[in-house]
């Protein structure tokens, strides 16, 4: 039985539906993300299992028992919020104790477990200190320590990182996946970062318009998307609309604006299906054009542009049937960083495996 | 350097024209007076009011040099003098007390209502003060006057359960609903502004982890407003302190305030050191009173879980 059942879940607001029959069965222990645009439901999703309101239609089940009506603060769901929210006027210790407290454990109990878990959050001499007097990542560690610290059936986080810089949002991620394993809690995650999606969550629910687009673990999220959606929200890909022409052997023809493709095919898809064809930059070889990797599928083009990020370089081709396309070249050959300059005509090659068809 | 030299001269000049006209004028208007209030309280009354002169007129005698103690020993020489103190004590830590617990729900009732509404309710709050005061407190005479409607009520309530009538007006009482009622908006103005600031997440936060209303309450939005009670208190407490108009009006005979021993120095027995020592007297109660408040607002952090 998973430890969170969602079932069919519709929440509106007027006219606008936030949710609409959305159903996600989430697993004990699991790190779970919620992952999609501003406005597609995730917020709303994650204030329904913390109980600050009630779907329309559906029903939330925390170990197989129905969750309507019972109020947040008897929910064993806690909640790391996006503001922190710490208390301003209580000492980091005094924060941490605060649902113990509310819970109504012995003093020494709770004095044994604020010093646990503010030592698992590297903040035991910040102890005495008050909110105002912390850094960011700090203020982020106390509000973590604070939620898991009476270890609820669920944690759940609402883009927790999002006000972080950079560098300190991967060394907060490293942090979070570390601190879940040991203390095996279930954790909820809701962002619209796809990359950190990708790096902290065990599964991930891609939301779009108040709906899940496909749940799925991180590398099939991203090798295998279902749809358009998904394909185009998590990385970078190239998209274009297409044609079936032959269905056969687990191998699909295609017809495209760019001339014909050929790509791995799903048994069910039939002649004459309309889709979008997918291919990630990475899975894309640039050659000269004259020289050939002999892959299943070429296109010629120019390069209209490039972007030198450090440890790889995006190049932007314009290509012979009219589309743009995204390529990737990783500068690992010693003593170069440039392969090809604006205006080069170059091709592009991939094989046939690499691609993906998207039925519509 | 140059310009750097030039830039402060001028951030000097700046800040002085900004700042110096109101310096100046509390200098005048309020340090002054202090100043000359503390002198008068050491000296003798005139023969026809004012301060007997400190340099002897042809054919008089100058006592002591024209400073004496005298109006200190006088002071704490009759109980009378303390008792009035406590009493005017009492009825402002009443009054205060009575307008936190009014102003607190209706604060907190404006600062939780839509922004649109807020504007509108604050000026219901101010209302009052586009009528002059004294008309306000002269209705209360009519309101809690032998006459009125509620009085006639009230007796004949009474009167059914076997008790002896009251009377409203001109009564203890009387002079504290007075002080309530116009001091009320004093201390809901510093309370609404205070709660209106409070972050809602963290009621949020506080129900998430475990809290219930009533603990939401007495753990995050009551320690928080503090300095809100704090201000809305003083200027409540001070005034009432010092007030002599309401107990004049809506006070019996017997309901003397501090305020109206002051003034009854200046204008009616004209013994103004006496008065002067009265007036250093309450500020200095008033000082001890801050001081208190202030040390209970320090220890209001108690111990850690670490």
């Amino acid at each position: 039985m998973p430890l969170l059942e969602i079932r069919n879940v519709t929440r509106r607001f007027g006219d606008f539906a936030a949710l609409e029959g959305v159903s996600l069965d989430i697993e004990a222990g699991e790190f779970f993300t919620l992952l999609g645009p501003s406005g597609c439901g995730k917020t709303t999703l994650l204030r329904l299992i913390a109980g600050f309101d009630e779907p329309d239609e559906g029903e939330l089940l925390l170990d197989g028992k129905p969750l309507a009506g019972i109020a947040p603060e008897r929910r064993p769901v806690h909640t790391v919020f996006q503001s922190y929210a710490l208390f301003p006027h209580m000492t980091v210790a005094r924060n941490v104790a605060f649902p113990l407290l509310m819970a109504g454990k012995p003093k020494h109990e709770t004095s044994a477990r604020v010093h646990a878990v503010l030592d698992a959050v590297r903040l035991t001499d910040k102890a005495h200190a008050y909110p105002h007097e912390l850094s960011g990542g700090q203020k982020q560690r106390v509000a973590l320590a604070r939620g898991l610290v009476n270890r609820p059936r669920v944690l759940l986080l609402d883009e927790p990182l999002g006000a972080l810089d950079a560098k300190l949002r991967i060394e907060m991620q490293i942090d979070l996946i570390k601190l879940q394993k040991e203390v095996g809690i279930t954790f909820v995650f809701v962002t619209h970062a796809q990359h950190e999606a990708l790096a902290l969550s065990h599964r991930i629910a891609v939301m779009n318009a108040g709906r899940i687009e496909q749940v799925d673990e991180p590398d099939h999220l991203y090798g295998a998307p279902k749809n358009r959606f998904v394909a185009d929200f998590i990385g970078s890909i190239n998209l274009f609309a297409c044609e079936v022409l032959e269905a056969g052997a687990a191998r699909l023809r295609l017809r495209t604006e760019l001339g014909e493709i050929v790509a791995p095919g799903p048994d069910h898809v039939a002649a004459g299906a309309k889709g979008a064809f997918a291919l990630r930059p990475e899975q894309a070889r640039i050659v000269a054009p004259h020289e050939s990797l002999g892959l299943d599928n070429r296109l010629g083009g120019r390069v209209y542009d490039f972007l030198y990020t450090g440890d790889v370089t995006t190049y932007l081709i314009d290509l012979d049937g009219g589309a743009r396309f995204k390529a990737l070249l990783a500068n690992s050959a010693p003593g170069r960083a440039k392969f090809f300059d604006v205006g080069d005509a170059v091709a592009v090659e991939w094989s046939a495996a690499a691609g993906l068809f998207l039925a519509e | 350097m140059m310009d750097a030299a030039r830039g402060t001269a001028q951030q000097r000049l700046t800040r002085w024209t900004v700042t110096g006209p109101p310096f100046a004028f509390l200098l005048a208007f309020f340090a002054a007076p202090s100043l000359i209030m503390v002198l008068a309280s050491f000296r003798y009354p005139g023969e026809y009011g004012g301060l007997a002169p400190l340099v002897a007129a042809p054919g008089a005698a100058v006592q002591d040099g024209g400073l004496t103690l005298e109006n200190y020993r006088f002071f704490f020489s009759d109980l009378i003098y303390c008792e009035i103190f406590v009493r005017s004590l009492a009825i402002a830590f009443a009054s205060t007390l009575i307008c936190l617990a009014l102003a607190y729900p209706l604060a907190l009732l404006i600062a939780r209502s839509p922004k649109k509404r807020r504007d509108f309710m604050v000026l219901m709050v101010i209302l009052p003060f586009a009528s002059n005061f004294l008309i306000r407190v002269y209705a209360w005479m009519i309101i809690l006057g032998p006459e009125s409607g509620l009085s006639a009520v009230l007796n004949q309530a009474l009167a059914l359960i076997g008790v002896a009538p009251v009377r409203l007006l001109f009564s203890s009482f009387a002079v504290l609903v007075g002080m309530v009622y116009v001091h009320l908006p004093f201390m809901v103005l510093p309370l609404y502004t205070n709660l209106e600031k409070h972050d809602p997440a963290l009621l949020e936060a506080a129900q998430d982890l475990g809290a219930g209303a009533w603990t939401r309450f007495w753990r995050i939005t009551f320690p928080l407003s503090l300095p809100g009670i704090f201000s809305g208190a003083a200027l409540v407490f001070i005034p009432v302190l010092g007030m002599f108009a309401i107990p004049d009006i809506l006070g019996g005979t017997g309901d003397i305030l501090v305020g109206n021993l002051i003034k009854e120095q200046f204008l009616g027995t004209r013994d103004w050191p006496f008065g002067s020592t009265l007036s250093i007297m309450l500020t200095l109660v008033v000082l001890a009173c801050a001081a208190g408040a202030a040390a209970v607002a320090r220890r209001g952090a108690h111990s850690d879980y670490a």
